[in-house]
C-alpha cells in the first residue's frame, strides 16, 4: 500500500495552480539556448553531412545498361527492385535488406555500449531536423531569452512577421525534406519535374504531403515530446547502456556540493558547480544533466560546451560535465582508481557479431547467380499416363535473368534415365538430348515444360532434376522438382 | 470550488486524483496535451467520413443498404473500372488473338504466351468445374491433359468442340452421335450384355471370362463394330471410344462397363459460342492443347 501523506492546507498567498483537476498536461515550452564549442562544431557539421547525403544521393547517376535505372540509389517498385550504386537487390533477395537491418541493430548496439546514445545526440533524423529548426527559429526570433520574451510579448506587427516568417522557412524545410523522400523511389530528375506539372503519381503526392506534414510537426512543435513519448529506443536504452559506457555525465565527485561562486570565495571546501544553470539553459530536453542519467537526456553534449565555457570563465579546468562512464565516476567519488575498459565480453559479442553477418552478407551478394531458376510441378494434374502406358508429369519453369543482356542458355533434365521432355512453344527433345531457352535481359520468363518417361515398373515416386546452363560463361544452375508415377 | 486539498503521494512525489480503492490511491499522471488533441481530431474524423464516405446502415425499406456519403465511393465501381482498365490493357493482344489463326498463334511466341495466360484463367472459370483443374478429368469427364481423344485432338478440333459442343441440342454443328441403350430398350438380353462385358474386358488386355468373350464375339461384330470399330479401337468422326486402351471416362469395373452398354451415356458439353467471346475461346483451344496432348 503506497503512503500518502496530506498536505495539510495552503497559505492564502499560495499561487493556485492553474486547472488543478485537468488530467491533461500542457506542453511546458523550451527555449534552448546557443551553445558554443566543440560538440556544438561537431553537430553542425554532422548536420551538414546527414542533410548533404540525404537531399543529394538521388541525384547520383549510375549507368547499368539499356532499360534499367540509371539512379545510383533507387527503391524501383515499378520495376521490383532496389539499387544501391553497384549493388542491385531483387524482390526475392530481400534477406539481404533483412541482414542489413540486423546489421544496424548491432552497430547500434555496440556504439550505445561504448558511447551511449551518439545516435540519439548528434545522427537520429529527429535531433538533425530539430537543430535546423531550431537554427530558423533564433534566425528569426533571436536567442533564448529574446524568444521568451517574444512570447510573452502581446501580439505585434514586429512579432507576427517574425513568427509568420519562421513557420514560413520552416514549411519550406519540411517541404523539401518530403519532397527529397519521394526522388529515392521514382527517377530524381523526373519526377522533380512531373511533380510540379502535375503528372507525377497520387502516391508521390500523398508521401510528400506526409512528410511534409510530420517534419514540420516533429521538428518544429513536438521536438523533444518525440524522444520523451514516441520514441521506443530511449527505452531499449535502459537495456542497452551500463555503467562502462561513455554517457554525457556530470561529474558530481567534482562538482558538489555545488552553490553559488560569491566574489572572492575560492573554490576551497566546495565543488566546482557554480549552479550557473547553463547546463539546463542549452538543453533541448529541457533536462537539468545534474540529475544523472534519465530517460529523457538524448546525450547531444551541448551541456559540455555549456559548461566547459563557464569553467574556463572561473578558472577551473573544464570537463566538469563531460563524457564518462558511471563507473569511473563512482570510483573518483570514493577515492579509487579509474578504469575504462572497451574490451567486455559484451562488446566483443557485438563486434564478431557485426563482422559474422557482413561476412555472411558479402559473402551471400558474391555467390549470388546470375540467373535464378526454379521448377514447380503440377499439382493438377499429379500425372498423367498416356495410352501407350508412357507417365508424363507437367511443370512450370521460372527463369531469372538479372544480367543486362539477353542470353541464349541449353537446358537438360536428369534424374530420369530415359525421359524426353517438351517445352510449350519451344520444341520437344529427344531422350538424353535437350533444348536451347531464350532468356530475356534482366527480366523473368516463364515455361511450360512437359516430362515424359517411357512405360516400366518404376518408383512412384523419383526426383526430377532439371540444369540450366549458359554456354558463354559455363555457369549452371539446377533445380530440382519430384517426378510421380503414381498416387498410391 | 470544492476545498480542494492535493494529496501528494509520498514515494513518487505525485499528485493522487482521489480516487481511492481497497487502501490503494491512484497517482494522478497527466496524459500529454498532444494526446488529447490526437483524441479530438480522430473524432472529428471519424465524422467527417461519416459525411464523405459510405458509413451508416439505412433503415429497412429505403431501399438503400447504406449511406452513400458525399464522395459517392462504391468498391463495385472501383472493380468495374479496374475490370474496365484491364480490358483496356488487353485490348491489343486481345485484337491480335481475335484475327490470328490458330497457326499463328502456335508460331508466335508472345501472343501464344497471351493466349496460355488468358486460357488458363477461363479454363478455371468455367471448365475446371467438370474436367478439373488442369484438366486432370474426373469419371464421366474427360481428362484433357493426355493423348486420348474422344473427338478431336488438333488445335482445331479442339476448337471445334468448344464452339459447338458435344451433344448440345441447340447447336446444330455441335458433335452428335448415339449410342443405343442395348438394355433399355432390349436391344440384347441381360445375358449377352454380361458377355459383351467380359468381352471388353478381355479386348483392353484385363483379365475376364474367355468362354463368355468367345460367346459375345459374334454380338459385338454385329452391333458394335459400325462405330467402335472391328479391331475395337473406337472412331473419333463418331466420338466413339477406343475400347482397347486403359482410359474409362466412365469407370472401368464391370459393373461401370455393364452400365455403359445397356444404359448407353451419350454425355454432353455445352456449346461455349455465344457464351464466351471469340477471344477467349481461341485462348481455351490453344491452353487445353498445351496441356499435354495436342496433335498436330
Amino acid at each position: 500500500m503506497t503512503k500518502v501523506t496530506l498536505i495539510s492546507s495552503r497559505g492564502p498567498s499560495a499561487p493556485k495552480p492553474e486547472r488543478p483537476d485537468s488530467l491533461y498536461e500542457k506542453r511546458h515550452q523550451i527555449y534552448p539556448k546557443l551553445a558554443h564549442g566543440r560538440f556544438r562544431m561537431i553537430k553542425w557539421l554532422v548536420m551538414a553531412g546527414t542533410l548533404g547525403v540525404y537531399y543529394l544521393i538521388p541525384w547520383i547517376r549510375w549507368p547499368r545498361g539499356d532499360g534499367i535505372p540509371d539512379q545510383a540509389v533507387l527503391a524501383d517498385f515499378e520495376g521490383e527492385k532496389f539499387y544501391f550504386f553497384f549493388l542491385e537487390i531483387w524482390p526475392q533477395e530481400i534477406y539481404f535488406l533483412g541482414g542489413l537491418v540486423i546489421l544496424a541493430a548491432l552497430a547500434l548496439f555496440l556504439v550505445t555500449s561504448l558511447l551511449g546514445r551518439v545516435w540519439c545526440g548528434y545522427t537520429c533524423p529527429q535531433t538533425v531536423w530539430t537543430d535546423l529548426y531550431i537554427w530558423v527559429e533564433r534566425a528569426f526570433e533571436g536567442d533564448r531569452a529574446a524568444r521568451m520574451r517574444l512570447d510573452r510579448a502581446p501580439m505585434s506587427v514586429s512579432k507576427a512577421l517574425r513568427k509568420g516568417g519562421k513557420h514560413f522557412v520552416w514549411l519550406l524545410i519540411a517541404f523539401l525534406t518530403g519532397g527529397a523522400f519521394i526522388l529515392y523511389w521514382h527517377d530524381a530528375p523526373t519526377i522533380a519535374r512531373t511533380f510540379f506539372t502535375g503528372e507525377a503519381p497520387m502516391t508521390a503526392y500523398f508521401f510528400a504531403g506526409i512528410l511534409t506534414f510530420t517534419t514540420y510537426m516533429l521538428a518544429g512543435t513536438m521536438r523533444e515530446q518525440v524522444c520523451t513519448y514516441l520514441c521506443p529506443w530511449p527505452r531499449i536504452q535502459g537495456a542497452l547502456t551500463d555503467e562502462h559506457a561513455l554517457n554525457v555525465t556530470y561529474r558530481y565527485d567534482r562538482g558538489e556540493p555545488r552553490g553559488r561562486l560569491h566574489k572572492d570565495q575560492g573554490f576551497e571546501g566546495r565543488g566546482d558547480c557554480i549552479d550557473c544553470k547553463q547546463c539546463v539553459q542549452v538543453c533541448p530536453m529541457g533536462i537539468d544533466i545534474r540529475g544523472g542519467a534519465q530517460l529523457e537526456c538524448i546525450h547531444c553534449a551541448l551541456c559540455i560546451d555549456a559548461c566547459d565555457d563557464i569553467m574556463r570563465k572561473v578558472g577551473r579546468p573544464t570537463g566538469l560535465i563531460a563524457y564518462d562512464t558511471d563507473r569511473a565516476v563512482s570510483a573518483r567519488a570514493q577515492g579509487g582508481a579509474v578504469k575504462y575498459s572497451l574490451l567486455r565480453p559484451r562488446t566483443i559479442l557485438y563486434s564478431v557479431l557485426i563482422v559474422l553477418i557482413s561476412t555472411l552478407i558479402l559473402w551471400g551478394y558474391g555467390a549470388k547467380s546470375t540467373y535464378e531458376f526454379s521448377v514447380l510441378k503440377d499439382r493438377s494434374p499429379p500425372f498423367i499416363r498416356l495410352s501407350d502406358g508412357r507417365v508424363r508429369n507437367g511443370y512450370t519453369l521460372k527463369l531469372v535473368n538479372k544480367s543486362v543482356t539477353t542470353q541464349q542458355v541449353g537446358i537438360t533434365v536428369k534424374g530420369l534415365g530415359d525421359a524426353e521432355f517438351e517445352i510449350i512453344g519451344i520444341g520437344t527433345s529427344q531422350p538424353g538430348g535437350g533444348l536451347t531457352l531464350t532468356s530475356e535481359a534482366h527480366g523473368v520468363d516463364r515455361y511450360r515444360m512437359l516430362v515424359t518417361v517411357p512405360a516400366g515398373d518404376a518408383a512412384d515416386r523419383d526426383n526430377l532434376v532439371v540444369e540450366i546452363r549458359d554456354p558463354g560463361t559455363g555457369e549452371t544452375i539446377e533445380a530440382g522438382a519430384p517426378f510421380t508415377r503414381g498416387d498410391r | 470550488m470544492t476545498d480542494h486539498k492535493p494529496e501528494i503521494d509520498e514515494v513518487s512525489g505525485v499528485e493522487t486524483t482521489g480516487h481511492t480503492w481497497d487502501g490503494i490511491k491512484e497517482l494522478n499522471n497527466p496524459l500529454p496535451r498532444w494526446w488529447l488533441y490526437i483524441f479530438y481530431a480522430s473524432i472529428v474524423w471519424a465524422v467527417v467520413y461519416m459525411v464523405f464516405m459510405p458509413a451508416i446502415p439505412a433503415l429497412p425499406g429505403t431501399g438503400m443498404t447504406n449511406t452513400l456519403g458525399i464522395r459517392g465511393h462504391s468498391d463495385r465501381a472501383l472493380v468495374a473500372d479496374d475490370i474496365a482498365q484491364l480490358t483496356t490493357q488487353r485490348a491489343d493482344g486481345s485484337a491480335k488473338l481475335l484475327t490470328a489463326t490458330l497457326s499463328e498463334i502456335e508460331t508466335d511466341m508472345n501472343l501464344q504466351q497471351f493466349a496460355l495466360a488468358m486460357g488458363e484463367s477461363a479454363f478455371g472459370d468455367n471448365c475446371a468445374t467438370c474436367h478439373g483443374a488442369g484438366g486432370r478429368g474426373a469419371k464421366g469427364y474427360p481428362m484433357l491433359a493426355d493423348d486420348v481423344w474422344l473427338w478431336d485432338g488438333t488445335l482445331s478440333g479442339i476448337e471445334t468442340t468448344l464452339r459447338h459442343g458435344i451433344r448440345h441440342d441447340e447447336d446444330p454443328d455441335t458433335r452428335n452421335s448415339a449410342m443405343p441403350a442395348f438394355g433399355r430398350d432390349g436391344l440384347l438380353t441381360p445375358r449377352e450384355i454380361d458377355d459383351l462385358v467380359q468381352f471388353v474386358l478381355v479386348r483392353s488386355g484385363r483379365e475376364g471370362d474367355a468362354a463368355a468373350a468367345n460367346r459375345a464375339a459374334p454380338v459385338f461384330a454385329q452391333q458394335c463394330t459400325s462405330c467402335h470399330g472391328a479391331d475395337g479401337k473406337g472412331d473419333r468422326t463418331l466420338g466413339a471410344p477406343n475400347l482397347t486402351d486403359q482410359e474409362w471416362v466412365f469407370g472401368s469395373e464391370p459393373r461401370d462397363i455393364h452400365q455403359s452398354i445397356y444404359n448407353a451415356r451419350n454425355a454432353h458439353m455445352p456449346a461455349w459460342q455465344g457464351r464466351l467471346d471469340e477471344a477467349t475461346i481461341k485462348a481455351l483451344a490453344v491452353y487445353v492443347h498445351s496441356l499435354g496432348g495436342g496433335e498436330k
